[in-house]
């Protein structure tokens, strides 16, 4: 029990709830699903999860053409037609022409794996029903051999999703749940730490300023996350802007530096630059 | 155990199912809530919620069924610094606001009608995302009484700090009760696609062709399937602005839900009722006019006509040459909307308005005759019907 336990990685900080469910999750052996604003790190945590607790990692991910039937196998067919045109000896063979899926590829592994379902909302809207009996049973049935796969060890499933679609009820309540919120000033600091170790206290705790501030400018379409503050701090760090710069009191300078890496809309930079511009002509230097 | 809290739960609106409590307790009897209110509150959340949106409510629940465990706890650990807590609040007062307190019944008393006073809150007040709100008529916010400064002093105490966790509510801003989500539209929307292939098999399907062959090892299979339309296809006219604001939400999850459920969607908006020009942008809608007759002759009579628009108006604005309250149209609308009908035999009206109301609304009347009735609410219901009548 004490080696499952998932307690984040030197480059990864896990919150108390996060930790809580995933090890649910482990010990238990449900599905976990993952929510939360784009680029809080839920593709990142089922890596993290197999690297802290040493297990291989499948890593599936979806887009909006994937069929649940994929994850689990293919028939080649055409491979198939083909090889017995030409009078191949395998053609007598149809477990030659099954294809594995990632899902699959994980019930086969010798440990205990971590599966990673990439945001599955980005599927067609029935698919998480198709994966039902799957991710409960972990088993599935092959009817061109007529053979039962079964999990040789439940996986650890870390599913992920964007919020796109709905998923359905039936799907829900078969998964831990987790939403990870955006973190405070405090968590942030200590991820930014992670990723940046020499990483001067006076710059982070002004970039950590700016980028708050950015943050709670109303009306954004598209807020500044995690993943676009790290990458704004390490652009940062390369120009070597020192921290005074980043200070706000100084109104005209209000536009923090290279701030094309936090906001990515034009419409989202165009009233940012207009909120600046208001605030600089009802505060005058 | 945790049955009445599991019932507590689904009154308080969550759809929490028996297979979610057996997971939790399956959880518990593994020891993975530990010895610690916190690591209980997480595990419970982690298994009994499957939607942000539903983290507020089962925060508030969890609060208010076990304040009284909480509470027990506190009395057998008795190390709450409670002269302490006294102590810091009353730094932060003046004299006269110490006064004040003690009018109303002391501190214990206002810590009492605080909580009183926030649950009330909670119930009613939807927007902020503090405690307390700013607008002054709150005593305590007169008092510079400050939830976060008095907690301060609690974190000393483990079990009182797990309070803090549930308490602060982050996820407030997030909890909407909205009945009809994106997908039961979509899943309703569906229902038109299946349509989209009918008729007499008389077209070679090659790939099925070959997958049957090759499943046959080899032996011809030739499939046939009917003529392939590509996909059904959608003219939607939406109207904005004026009464439509009311109905903004469902419009656009409908509008939603239409764009990713069809691969031929077109949409036009328009203001009240249909004239000689729609408009695709709404910004532009004075400059990029799209006239309503080029509509008609470009986008073919396959494709099924939805308006949605609560058709409530003056009845001039749809009957009378001139009616518009925009501009001078040289045609009453009736007319125009005739002529699209006439293009587009498959047509139906969806009218958020709710049913009962229509019949109080001349405009609304007269729009169903116009269509023959084939006006439809805006709900799931609706939509299913609306549906069946586009086929």
């Amino acid at each position: 029990m004490a080696d499952n336990r998932f307690t984040g990685t030197s480059s990864y900080i896990a919150t108390d709830d996060l930790m809580m469910a995933v090890n649910a999750a482990v010990t238990l052996e449900r599905p976990i699903l993952v929510k939360g604003e784009p680029g809080t790190g839920k593709t990142q945590l089922a890596i993290e999860v197999a690297r802290s607790l040493g297990r291989p990692l499948h890593e599936w991910h979806i887009k909006s053409t994937t069929k649940a039937q994929q994850g689990l196998y293919e028939y080649d067919a055409v491979a198939r037609l083909r090889d017995s045109q030409l009078g191949d000896d395998r053609v007598h063979d149809i477990g030659n022409y099954i294809v594995r899926g990632k899902v699959w590829e994980a019930f086969e592994s010798e440990q205990q794996p971590v599966l990673l379902i990439d945001e599955i909302d980005k599927a067609d809207i029935e698919f998480p029903n198709d994966l039902l009996r799957e991710l409960d049973r972990m088993e599935f049935y092959v009817y061109e051999t007529k053979k039962l796969i079964k999990a040789r060890h439940r996986p650890i499933i870390v599913i992920t999703s964007n919020n796109e679609k709905e998923l359905p009820d039936a799907f829900l309540r078969r998964c831990f749940f987790h939403y990870i919120k955006f973190p405070d000033k405090a968590t942030m600091a200590e991820i930014v730490d992670v990723h940046y170790p020499d990483l001067k206290k006076d710059l982070l705790r002004e970039a950590l300023d700016a980028f708050y501030k950015v943050r709670d400018v109303r009306g954004l379409k598209k807020k500044p996350s995690t993943s676009e503050l790290l990458d704004w701090i390490k652009l940062l760090l390369a120009e070597d802007i020192p921290p005074e710069v980043l200070r706000g009191g100084d109104s005209r300078k209000a536009i923090p530096p290279l701030y094309g890496a936090l906001l990515k809309n034009e419409q989202d930079v165009h009233l940012f630059e207009q909120l600046v511009f208001l605030d600089r002509r009802t505060n005058p230097q | 155990m945790l049955i009445p809290f599991f019932y507590m739960l689904r009154e308080g609106g969550m759809k929490t199912s028996i297979t979610e409590l057996l997971t939790l307790l399956e959880a518990m009897k593994n020891g993975l809530a530990g010895q610690s209110v916190d690591d209980f509150y997480y595990l419970a959340r982690a298994s009994l919620v499957k939607n942000e949106a539903h983290l507020d409510r089962f925060d508030r629940i969890f609060g208010a069924y076990f304040k009284g465990v909480e509470d027990s706890l506190a009395d057998l650990m008795q190390d709450i610094p409670d002269d302490w807590l006294r102590h810091q609040a009353e730094l932060m007062l003046s004299e006269e606001e110490r006064q004040q307190i003690e009018a109303l019944g002391g501190f214990d008393e206002l810590m009492k009608a605080l909580q009183e006073r926030l649950d009330e809150q909670d119930e009613r007040h939807e927007g902020g995302n503090r405690w307390i709100g700013t607008a002054g008529t709150s005593p305590f916010g007169a008092y510079g009484y400050n939830p976060e400064g008095v907690r301060m002093g609690q974190q000393g105490s483990r079990n009182r700090s797990a309070v803090k966790v549930w308490d602060k509510r982050d996820y407030r801003n997030l909890d909407d009760s909205i009945e009809l989500g994106t997908r039961n539209i979509k899943v309703a929307l569906r229902r038109l696609r299946k349509f989209a292939r009918e008729g007499a098999a008389d077209q070679l399907d090659l790939d099925d062709t070959i997958d049957k062959t090759a499943r046959n090892a080899g032996l011809l299979d030739i499939r046939m399937v009917p003529e392939r339309h590509n996909a059904v296809k959608v003219l939607l006219c939406l109207d904005i602005g004026g009464s439509m604001d009311d109905h903004v939400r469902i419009c656009e999850e409908m509008f939603s839900a239409a764009r990713s459920e069809f691969k031929h969607l077109e949409y036009f908006y328009f203001h009240n009722f249909i004239y000689e020009s729609l408009w695709k942008d709404n910004r532009r809608r004075h400059s990029e006019k799209t006239p309503t007759m080029d509509i008609a002759h470009k986008y073919g009579s396959d494709y099924k006509l939805i308006f949605v628009g609560d058709a409530t108006m003056s009845p001039y604005e749809i009957v009378y040459a001139g009616g518009s309250v925009e501009h001078w149209n040289e045609e009453p609308g009736a007319v125009w909307i005739k002529r699209l009908l006439n293009t587009y035999p498959k047509a139906v009206w969806l009218n958020p308005e709710p049913k009962a109301r229509w019949d109080y609304t001349p405009s609304t009347k007269l729009v169903r005759e116009i269509m023959d009735d084939r006006m439809y609410p805006l709900t799931i219901a609706g939509l299913d019907d609306a549906i069946k009548a586009l086929h």
